[in-house]
């Protein structure tokens, strides 16, 4: 059950940046890069925790606000020399609107 | 089809270069390396410490045989090149193989220098070179006892160091009187030796050999005055060679060593040269930093980048005997007009020697206590001049001493000091992970341990460990720095290209100066934010994506995730009414906590993201506007009880905090900037640990400049005293302009005060009436764009987006 949820248009996220999406369980970053690429991570750093949301986007790329670890957008996947990786949601856009999956069980990394 | 590249010597010049081309062109070359010795690329600096027994073989490979098949890179092995014809553009090998090049590396690096004296082919005599030779020398100690040692320079004794340590009787030969004569000055020469007879070398100096005797094998030394010494084994340390055979055969122009130019090609452009073989500007370099400075400018210009330009190496060089701390870098040789420093303590051992010109660092001998020698090294490359802080210099760079990490020598510590206290990262993980990682650079150990990587305090330490441990084969900070790994370009460079180009926006900024990635990264994005910003106030637009999450969303983030609100108070005043509208917020908006801050205002913790703009609007109505206690830009002034109160008061302190705090809120820096205002020299507004601080007294204000109350605390020096409270705004404004102007990225005005020197600051400010009005004009000027509330503008729905979350329909 793949179900796509409508979150909100892209133009609303400004280029290099992120907005926060609070659902029930966890907050989700919606990322975009200067590319228009759009990206959906848990909102928070494999490290410590820290928002990602709150972050410098780029490239692909998100530097973490507390200690400037760098998540790739893609994959969730902390740079090297740095392991962890945050949970990422699959994300799409159509028509200039941005849409999510929620279901986690569908967003294995 | 890919075009091909051959590299003949399979040393750290040839792979260091290789390694770099993978970095910016992993795809142009197919590869092919032709190595003479049976081994994978080693470090060739640590058969010191393998002979001494202090390392393993396996311990200083740099690229095991898996890193060349990786790569694609084909490694052939003891098949050595012996001809190269340039006309076809092939090499042939010693088992008759042909290969062809489109581009030829030779770093073919050095031969012992054999003293041709009778007997020196005789069994048991050898060099210093490889690891055969350190096989050989272990071999030896196994079966036999008395060693000789021809060469009392670096490589000399630490040979000689090695085979004591394994069981032998040695004694080292010199020519000269003085040991290390090319780095060392007589004095600590004297106090090396000393140190090296008391670890059990005898020593035969000013002798001349004329001759090595034995059968088969050797069996004794003998001198030019007839004495002979007992020897099975000797090890001669006089020097190396350029090894040029090779290319000369081939008709490649050599002198000393193959002639290269500042992009490191030979006389024919397809064939490049690097490492110890080579000849640059008359120069041949038998240390590994500038192997490493040209083997990156070789691999940038084999990439087909073509800008980078070697230009020659100043060097250092430590002696790696354990237990002897020994530094010396440049010439110290005193000339005509030059002045010596010298700090001398016999009774601990420690021997520093500086030799100046005019002001500026040209050598550095340190015996004993090494610790600042990277930093003298810095200051000398760097051209820095050491005027203003010439008495202490001696003393070395304080602020290794103040953040609690004392003045111990570093390689003394156990592995389980702490190194790096933010972190929690000791001295045992990062020499770990130096060794099992390889790691050359302080940037390498900052991202692999974190150690260094938060305030900084500790990087001193990190830069020596690196040193004790991986030995000049440490990359100490280059000259040039470039502003991070999206540039090879200085701060100093990108700034001056945004004023005189000029650059006006990022995108001009990042095609100008050809930034290698797309976007920047969090370290320079902000960087050249507030550069352009600075410089052009009424033209550029302020990019949010670039700053840091403090100064987008104007508040502090906390570990959390929520945000601190900190309301400015002009030089720390306040009436009732504020402090009950702060109250009020507080209730309204449920802060958990409250706190008096140190810069006399009040910090309300624990804010949530969303009711950052309403808890602004509030305050706006009370009066309040932002404090910008969270970004790099005026603080506060802070000031004490003042003249309306005090019995000791002089002037209207409070009065001029204020004025000072109106003149200057709002407007962004290099890094945070604190002032006070003391009425008196009691000083109890601690002004002389601001970035600029005043002290009132009774004929007019004191003004002091570019101190700290951080990491490194840092009292503050006197830049003039002035009459008027007029003169004082003037000054501190101008003082302000040429910081903001001036200042890296992130540097505080303490170490900015120490780099540019404080008489070029008193030059502008205080000697040139032209320059300091000039300077105050271009400060007021930006401040009509800096001084517009960013609270209020939120409270009123601007960068809304960035407060509020995404719901759901």
């Amino acid at each position: 059950m793949n179900q796509w949820t409508e979150l909100l248009k892209m133009d609303d996220i400004p280029q290099l940046g992120a907005r926060v999406l609070r659902t029930d369980t966890m907050d989700i970053a919606v990322f975009r890069t200067a590319q228009d690429e759009i990206f959906a991570l848990q909102d928070k750093c494999p490290h410590k925790g820290g928002p990602l949301s709150q972050g410098i986007v780029h490239d692909n790329t998100v530097t973490c606000p507390l200690h400037n670890w760098k998540i790739d957008l893609n994959s969730g996947e902390a740079l090297a020399p740095d392991v962890g990786c945050s949970h990422r949601f699959p994300i799409k856009v159509e028509n200039g609107v941005v849409y999510i999956q929620l279901a986690v069980e569908s967003a294995v990394a | 089809m890919k075009q091909k590249l051959i590299l003949i010597g399979n040393g750290m010049a040839g792979v260091r270069t290789l390694e770099e081309l993978l970095k910016l062109t992993p795809d142009l070359y197919d590869i092919t390396v032709y190595g003479s010795e049976p081994y994978p690329n080693y470090n060739r600096i640590m058969l010191s410490p393998v002979l001494a027994g202090d390392k393993t073989v396996d311990e200083i490979v740099l690229n095991d045989l898996d890193w060349y098949k990786d790569n694609g890179i084909e490694l052939i092995s003891g098949d050595p090149v012996i001809e190269i014809d340039r006309n076809k553009r092939e090499i042939k090998t010693q088992s008759g193989a042909i290969n062809s090049y489109d581009r030829l590396l030779i770093a073919t690096g050095s031969n012992p220098f054999m003293i041709p004296i009778p007997g020196a082919d005789k069994q048991g005599v050898i060099g210093f070179r490889d690891i055969h030779d350190v096989e050989t020398m272990l071999g030896a100690a196994k079966d036999y006892q008395n060693a000789v040692v021809i060469g009392g320079g670096l490589l000399g004794l630490e040979a000689a160091n090695g085979l004591q340590k394994n069981g032998m009787n040695v004694t080292v030969v010199h020519l000269l009187d003085s040991l290390m004569e090319r780095q060392l000055d007589k004095p600590a020469a004297t106090l090396l030796q000393q140190s090296l007879i008391d670890k059990g070398l005898q020593f035969k100096m000013q002798a001349q050999t004329s001759a090595i005797l034995g059968e088969q094998r050797v069996e004794a030394v003998e001198f030019a005055d007839g004495s002979r010494i007992e020897a099975d084994l000797v090890v001669m340390a006089v020097g190396i060679r350029p090894n040029i055979e090779l290319a000369q055969s081939a008709g490649i122009h050599c002198e000393r060593g193959i002639l290269v130019n500042d992009t490191m090609q030979t006389f024919d452009p397809r064939v490049y040269a690097v490492g110890e073989c080579v000849q640059h500007r008359g120069s041949c370099y038998g240390l590994v930093a500038p192997l490493f400075e040209q083997a990156k400018v070789c691999a940038n210009h084999l990439a087909n980048y073509g800008i980078a330009r070697y230009q020659g190496s100043v060097t250092s060089t430590k002696l790696k005997v354990t237990g002897i701390d020994l530094f010396s870098a440049g010439d110290f040789n005193e000339a005509d007009g030059d002045e010596t420093l010298v700090f001398q303590d016999p009774a601990q051992g420690v021997y520093k020697k500086l030799v100046l010109t005019d002001n500026r660092i040209k050598g550095a001998v340190l015996y004993g206590d090494t610790l600042d020698g990277s930093w003298y090294f810095q200051l000398m490359r760097e051209g820095t001049s050491i005027a203003d802080f010439r008495q202490s210099i001696l003393f070395g760079q304080h602020d290794l001493g103040d953040a609690g990490h004392g003045d111990s020598k570093v390689a003394a510590l156990a592995d389980s000091a702490e190194i790096c206290g933010c972190n929690g990262v000791c001295k045992g993980e990062i020499v770990d992970a130096i060794t099992k990682q390889g790691l050359f650079t302080l940037d390498e150990v900052r991202a692999h341990t974190k150690a260094s990587s938060s305030c900084g305090s500790c990087t001193g330490l990190v830069e020596s460990l690196l040193a004790s441990t991986v030995g000049e084969g440490y990359d100490a900070a280059p000259s040039k720095k470039g502003m991070c790994k999206c540039t090879e370009h200085s701060h100093d460079e990108v700034i001056r290209g945004i004023q005189q180009q000029p650059l006006k926006d990022m995108r001009s900024v990042f095609e100008f100066f050809d930034w290698k990635t797309e976007d920047g990264c969090a370290s320079c994005r902000p960087a050249l934010n507030y550069y352009l910003l600075a410089n052009w106030p009424d033209d550029y637009q302020d990019d949010a994506q670039s700053r840091f999450i403090n100064e987008r969303a104007h508040g502090n983030i906390q570990k959390d995730g929520t945000y601190s609100v900190v309301p400015r108070m002009f030089g720390g005043l306040c009436t009732a009414d504020e402090l009950r509208a702060i109250a009020d917020v507080s209730d309204k908006y449920n802060v958990p906590e409250m706190k008096v801050t140190g810069g006399q205002r009040i910090d309300l913790f624990g804010v949530k993201k969303e009711d950052l703009p309403a808890m602004w609007k509030d305050l706006a109505d009370a009066g309040f506007v932002s404090g910008h206690a969270y970004g790099k830009a005026l603080r506060t002034v802070k000031t004490c009880a003042g003249q309306n109160w005090c019995r000791f008061g002089t002037q209207n302190s409070t009065g001029l905090g204020v004025k000072l705090e109106q003149l200057t809120w709002g407007s962004w820096m290099p890094h945070k900037f604190k002032m006070a205002v003391s009425g008196c020299p009691r000083n109890c507004a601690e002004a002389t640990i601001k970035d600029f601080g005043v002290v009132c007294v009774d004929s007019g204000y004191e003004l002091h400049v570019g101190g700290n109350g951080g990491i490194k605390v840092r009292i503050t020096d006197l830049l003039c005293k002035v009459e008027t409270e007029e003169e004082v705004l003037e000054y501190s404004g101008a003082f302000i302009q040429k910081y903001r102007e001036e200042g890296h990225y992130l540097e505080r005005t303490a170490p900015w005060v120490e780099r540019v020197g404080l008489t070029s600051i008193k030059q502008v400010i205080v000697d040139d009436p032209v320059q300091r009005k000039a300077l105050f004009e271009r400060f007021k000027h930006s401040q009509q764009y800096a001084q517009v509330d960013p609270w209020a503008a939120r409270a009123e729905g601007t960068a809304a987006h960035e407060f509020s979350t995404i719901r759901i329909a």
